[in-house]
């Protein structure tokens, strides 16, 4: 299944805390923490994001604490993946174990503009630019991790294996 | 391949694995502790499955508030013992008969070569000493990993570190790894896997190399390792239970950086606050005064460093401004301890000695820093409030230099108490 979207930009170093601030911590409900997904890089991308949409970011994404609570509030924002040229380590294995698909590429972050459309095949890790027409690569995920992401995150694969 | 390399690939069923791929291993041992395994087991709960993976291979080991420090931690421990209980769960450690989890498990003969080990403690790296690929990871990982026996990963680059030349004297594997965080910083060996080398590394004892894995988190690093040779075999051989298989790099194997360190250029070092890069060799450290030592934790809680630090202090008494506190880290490095007459050296120096716990090195109990107080440690964390209140400090150093300072009450050298 490609994943399609508009690009929303964002730079290097997206920490934990403008992914979803401190102060909203108090609960794990990605419905709740999605209402202030990235508020403290930009207070109006909730406003502005539709469902699907992609996240494009440079290097070093999540960096700052081990909380889950970021990838899930960018997945409970309907963000359909994010693309970055890396990824904080702990980000990393949080957005997986909780089905939030994520992308290394280190050319797609550099040429695509806000407002593109893009499409992602998360097998192949071809990533298309419909605005400029363009073509880009990342790193496919291999079919279990795959089977992680559409299981919704790493403990529902788990009951999905032992049911 | 790198052995890292190659304990993955094995354990993922592949041939080969090159660095940046993702890849789901077989996990030989679950390792969880009185604070994170209780979140780990919350999730297995709601998964509703009566089964583990495997029950001889999930450890659980109460170490950090135990023997239970108030009434919280109790309730903390009562979840792992029940837990325990219910899934049948053969290597839970109850008080008495544990010791600080990375203290126990080598020996133990738990966890062995060419292992998959995950833990959710970040010092679960230590175990790469013995040539297995180990890691620190979170409590949902810890849940999926205890039903499935199974967990994904990035392979890491790996790093190489190789030490050569002749160690000066009061020179340990915990100034080797400081020397090495000292030169590339808290987060120099990011997400990598940091291969230990070179002559110093085969002339270093077990347990010596168990200080220097054990410390590979505080570059960053995913894991350390140390290729196994005749002394990790002849150290697992006693213990081990079950098989292991011994793996090592190939002469031709690719990692991302390599660095080579003269053993001549190595003092003992100290860590100041409040980062372990934060590095001096003990020559430079000047007139530092101290309230209290601390000569234990995964780090330096073993025979080889009680026997260190009791061939400094022997004889002497600890600093009239002085509390030191020597906790050995496992019930059986405690009976060596008195057999060998290290308590009672400890004892007559006046120092404080415990059953093992984790205790003072995370703040926990057993030793809790007022503010403004400093101490020195043989621990692995000298962040801001690691040891009691967020205004007290904590030195970082080998057992030798940490009684030394003790009997002196400033830290100096082991060469300056006679
Ligand atoms: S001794 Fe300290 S670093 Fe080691 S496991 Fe215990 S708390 Fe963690």
């Amino acid at each position: 299944m490609k994943l399609k979207g508009k690009a929303w930009k964002f730079g290097a170093d997206i920490d934990t805390d403008a992914i979803i601030p401190a102060r909203y911590l108090n609960t794990s409900d990605p419905k709740e923490l999605a209402k202030h997904c990235m508020e403290d890089a930009d207070p109006n991308f909730i406003k502005k994001m539709k469902r699907g949409d992609i996240i494009v970011a440079d290097k070093n994404f999540g960096c700052g604490s081990s909380r889950e609570h970021a990838p899930i509030a960018i997945k409970g924002a309907g963000i359909s993946c994010v693309i970055a040229k890396s990824f904080a380590r702990i980000f990393y294995r949080n957005s997986f174990n909780m089905g939030l698909p994520i992308f290394e590429s280190t050319d797609a972050p550099e040429k695509i503009r806000e407002g593109d459309e893009i499409e992602v095949d998360p097998s192949t890790g071809v990533i298309d630019n419909k605005t400029k027409n363009e073509t880009y690569h990342a790193k496919p995920i291999p079919p279990f991790m795959q089977e992680l992401i559409n299981a919704g995150g790493l403990m529902n694969y788990v009951k999905r294996k032992v049911a | 391949m790198t052995i890292t390399e190659k304990i993955l690939a094995e354990h993922a069923g592949k041939k080969e694995v090159s660095p940046g791929d993702l890849i789901m291993a077989k996990v030989d041992i679950a390792l969880g502790n009185d604070i994170t395994a209780p979140l780990a087991i919350e999730e297995i709960k709601k998964v509703g499955t009566k089964n583990v993976f495997n029950r001889e291979r999930i450890v659980l080991v109460p170490d950090h508030f135990a023997p239970n420090k108030d009434i919280k931690s109790a309730e903390q421990v009562k979840i792992l013992r029940e837990f325990a209980r219910e899934f049948g769960i053969t290597n839970y450690f109850e008080v008495g008969r544990m010791g600080i989890e990375h203290a126990l498990l080598p020996e133990e003969g738990l966890v062995l070569p060419g292992d998959v080990i995950i833990g959710a403690d970040s010092h679960t790296c230590t175990y790469g000493a013995l040539g297995a690929f180990s890691t620190g990871i979170g409590s949902t990982d810890l849940a999926a990993a205890i039903i499935t026996g199974e967990i994904w990963f990035r392979v890491p680059e790996s790093i190489k570190f190789i030490f050569y030349g002749k160690l000066k004297k009061w020179v340990t594997g915990k100034d080797l790894i400081l020397y090495t965080i000292g030169k590339i910083g808290v987060d120099g060996a990011l997400y990598k896997a940091m291969e230990f080398t070179g002559d110093i590394i085969d002339n270093l004892s077990m347990d010596g190399r168990f200080t220097m894995a054990n410390m590979a988190i505080e570059a960053g690093a995913k894991s350390g390792i140390i290729n196994p040779d005749d002394k990790t075999i002849a150290y697992v051989k006693e213990r081990a239970k079950r098989d292991f298989k011994i793996y090592r790099s190939d002469k031709d194997a690719h990692y991302s950086e390599v660095f080579e360190f003269n053993g001549n250029d190595i003092e003992p070092q100290v860590a100041f606050p409040h980062l372990p890069s934060n590095t001096k060799p003990i020559s430079e450290v000047g007139n530092i005064k101290i309230d209290q030592v601390v000569i234990g934790s995964c780090t330096n809680g073993r025979i080889t460093d009680l026997r260190e630090a009791a061939s400094v202090i022997k004889g002497k008494k600890v600093h009239k401004d002085v509390r030191m506190i020597v906790i050995p880290a496992t019930q059986r490095i405690y009976k060596m301890a008195i057999n060998e007459g290290l308590i009672d050296i400890f004892l007559d120096a006046e120092a404080a000695v415990s059953t093992p716990t984790c205790g003072p090195c995370l703040g926990g109990h057993m030793g809790v820093l007022s503010e403004g107080e400093r101490a020195i440690s043989t621990t692995n964390r000298n962040f801001v409030g690691r040891m009691g209140h967020p205004k007290s400090e904590v030195y970082l150093s080998n057992p030798a230099v940490a009684a030394a300072s003790g009997v002196l009450g400033r830290i100096s050298s082991p060469d300056e108490v006679d």
